[in-house]
């Protein structure tokens, strides 16, 4: 579904990403996962053409992309990030018919299409009238993600989509989204720093360090004894973490 | 009091409307200029700094300056479309105060259009980008919507600066509602000064209101105060524009003058005995002295009055003294030559640098010329206007009869008059028309030398109009017509510091007393 080769980002003489190859099949849920300035957001950026490569290739659905017009390959692609970037001057129902308008699409499947999608990310329809600066965070990115899938898309771009939100809404959007993702078979891509978020959510982890690829592998192949140092290091803080909580959990409770 | 603020409403609607048709004008083209111009230099740095230092420069030069520096930029333009097409526009009035007006309107606009437009929300544009808007899209559905408060904050300030830039449009030869304050400073009418300067004001704060409604309409998001703001400026802008729709359209005569009492009662008069013949005719005023040859030459102005020893030494560049009769002559047969131009003749009085006293003291002294003047020279004391000392014809006048003062002494010329009168002075450098050597009792001192060159008052046609019988038969009439006392007589009316008359009402009582033709009021 997407497939990225020798993938190469230069800023100021300094490589920012590459080379980097990696082939995502269709229905995967992949996380980027890595600190700041690793190249993961870099990475995702060039896949729908928001920052153009200096080398490599990107082929999204088999094309390649640069056969048509970039802001083309992004109407078929969803995109969600941490600002979320409602526009403040339309109300919520004007903001996720934005896809849809730039697609074409006619007024009153615009219009069912809207409702649907504000069931769709569990918000309630008389939300559709207000402005974004009447809702609450978690409720703005519940709207970016509609507008993201609104017109369609079979894929999903997302960069650190949880990040400004509170733990207990994190992981209610988290997991409503995974289930999201399966419903509609999406294949998605999400940039993350948070370790636990990646192996919670993700079918495959991709670890990025300096632009490269550090590992690449189901959550399970990472907790297990992996090889890398620096990967062992990093699972080394959830796994800790879960094991007290799940003995706090076992332990014969006082009192 | 009353005649002249009636006199000040009698105009209004026309200047009014005219000074809203020009602002109005360069403010719609200061808009469609510079807010593209501020999405190409949001939208790129190679653009944006240019951009915004050529029309932080342009607002440097003073406004008044880059009206004045239109014309002879768009005469010479007319010049050349004239050999290459046979085509030449007006350089005079309407377009250079458009385009400089235009121009001084830019950077408000630039600069809040530039700022609104990259002060956006990055998140908001970062969506818009990656919902695949293209860049129009975005600016259109986006970027734009998002700026419109401070875009219009901008245009707001431009609509102010134009509205009172376009005063200055008046010395240029565009009526504007300046013509009030031009016209009030040069006659001491502070009536016309005070209307000009709030009526201009009134029209800004009007203006700033309504846009300023529809900026708070957008800002907050209130469709009705938009509609009411711009129903409100849409009304009051017809309002003012409409007498323009009624005025007589077609060539009408334009008759030129420059920038003193006596050249606006000349040209009320010129005017109304044109209009006796039913002609339409508009007035140009407060030209300054080279515009007005200038502009009669391009045929601008059809007619005005100049005075020979102005023309001699600025168009013909001379500075001998051949005498009147000769100066009159060639200057009548070099101008046809030149520039096509027609002089229509004397109108008998002189408007000439001269010396002057009280009558009493010159006959104690037994003074009657300034050859009788040199030989007491030594004991009396000069006052002369600020530019006088440092003119040609001084020098000319020293040399001639070897006046040597006791003293010296440049004063403002209301101040050297009071000098004079309290024997501060005993001589002061007057102009030979002006009212008050009747009023003060003054006598102009006689030149038998010839030193001072002649300044006969004289009519002057423009090449286009020397076969028009209906112009030429109006004007005719004058030549000759006006004694200097009659000149001066107007002129104090106009010129004194209490019960002043409108250079029209001078006009008209000038008309009755050189009892030639029937002018209207």
């Amino acid at each position: 579904m997407i497939e990225l080769t020798d993938l190469t980002k230069i800023y100021g003489g300094r490589r920012a990403v590459g080379p980097l190859s990696l082939t995502i099949p269709k229905g995967q849920f992949v996380a980027l996962l890595g600190g700041s300035g690793c190249g993961k957001t870099t990475t995702l950026k060039m896949i729908n053409g928001l920052i153009t490569p200096d080398g490599g290739a990107v082929k999204v659905g088999g094309a390649p992309a640069g056969e048509e017009p970039p802001h083309l390959l992004r109407r078929r692609i969803g995109y969600v990030f941490q600002e979320v970037g409602l526009f403040p001057h339309m109300t919520i129902d004007e903001n996720i018919a934005v896809g849809p308008k730039l697609a074409g699409w006619e007024r009153p499947r615009i219009t069912s299409r809207t409702q649907e999608l504000l069931d769709l990310v569990a918000l309630p329809n008389e939300l559709g009238e207000r402005l974004p600066s009447g809702l609450s965070g978690g409720q703005r990115q519940r709207v970016g993600m509609a507008r993201a899938l609104a017109a369609g898309p079979r894929i999903m771009l997302m960069d650190e989509p949880f990040g400004a939100l509170d733990p207990i809404t994190r992981d209610d959007l988290g997991r409503d989204y995974r289930m999201l993702h399966d419903r509609l078979g999406l294949t998605s891509v999400m940039v993350t720093h948070d370790v636990m978020e990646a192996l919670l959510l993700a079918d495959r982890i991709v670890v990025l360090d300096k632009g490269a690829i550090l590992a690449d592998g189901s959550p399970g192949e990472l907790l297990a004894d992996y090889p890398d140092p620096i990967v062992r290091s990093l699972m080394e803080t959830p796994r800790r973490q879960a094991e007290r909580v799940e003995a706090l959990i076992r332990a014969p409770r006082h009192g | 009091m009353d005649d002249r603020w009636a006199a000040a409403w009698r105009v209004a609607p026309d200047y009014l409307a005219q000074h809203v048709l020009l602002s109005v004008s360069a403010l719609a083209l200061g808009v469609a200029i510079s807010l593209p111009l501020a999405v190409a230099a949001s939208r790129n740095a190679a653009v944006r700094w240019p951009s915004l230092f050529g029309a932080s420069l342009i607002q440097t030069i003073p406004s008044l300056a880059l009206l004045a520096l239109f014309y002879p930029l768009l005469l010479a333009l007319s010049a050349l479309g004239k050999t290459w097409f046979g085509h030449g526009f007006q350089a005079l009035g309407f377009l250079p105060s458009l385009l400089a007006l235009t121009l001084y309107s830019m950077l408000p606009i630039l600069r809040n259009g530039v700022a609104g437009i990259m002060g956006v929300d990055h998140a908001a544009v970062e969506a818009a980008r990656g919902m695949g808007m293209t860049s129009l899209q975005r600016l259109i559905r986006v970027e734009l919507p998002l700026a419109a408060p401070v875009i219009m904050a901008g245009i707001r300030t431009a609509a102010v600066w134009t509205i009172g830039a376009a005063t200055l449009a008046t010395p240029v030869g565009q009526t504007s509602l300046g013509n009030y304050i031009f016209l009030g400073l040069q006659t001491e009418n502070w009536v016309f000064v005070l209307f000009g300067c709030g009526a201009s004001a009134g029209l800004a704060l009007c203006t700033d209101q309504l846009l300023g409604l529809i900026e708070s309409g957008l800002t907050q998001r209130r469709p009705w105060r938009m509609w009411v703001g711009g129903a409100g400026l849409l009304v009051g802008a017809l309002a003012a524009l409409s007498p323009l729709a009624s005025a007589t359209v077609g060539r009408s005569y334009v008759v030129g003058s420059k920038n003193f009492s006596e050249q606006s009662i000349l040209s009320e008069l010129m005017a109304s005995r044109l209009e006796a013949t039913g002609a339409h005719v508009q007035q140009k005023q407060d030209l300054g002295s080279a515009t007005a040859y200038r502009a009669l030459a391009a045929g601008e102005i059809d007619a005005y009055v100049d005075y020979t020893g102005t023309l001699w030494t600025n168009v013909l560049d001379r500075r001998d003294n051949p005498g009147r009769a000769v100066v009159l002559r060639e200057l009548t047969s070099n101008l046809k030559r030149r520039d096509g131009v027609m002089l229509l003749g004397p109108i008998g009085f002189e408007n000439a640098y001269a010396l002057a006293m009280r009558a009493d003291r010159a006959k104690a002294l037994g003074i009657v010329t300034i050859a009788d003047l040199a030989a007491h020279a030594a004991d009396l004391n000069l006052g002369s206007d600020l530019e006088f000392l440092s003119r040609p014809e001084w020098t000319a006048l020293r040399n001639a009869y070897g006046l040597r003062f006791r003293k010296e002494t440049s004063y403002q010329p209301t101040f050297m008059y009071r000098a004079l009168a309290d024997g501060e002075a005993d001589v002061i450098s007057a102009f030979s028309s002006d009212g008050r050597i009747a009023a003060d009792h003054l006598i102009v001192l006689g030149d038998p030398r010839e030193a001072l060159p002649p300044y006969d008052a004289v009519i002057l046609v423009s090449p286009a109009r020397v076969e028009d019988s209906r112009l030429l038969g109006a004007l005719r009439p004058l030549v000759g017509a006006i004694p200097v006392a009659a000149m001066r007589a107007a002129n104090y009316t106009v010129d004194r510091d209490t019960d002043k008359l409108t250079p029209a009402q001078a006009a008209a009582d000038l008309a009755r007393r050189i009892g030639s033709g029937q002018p209207k009021q």
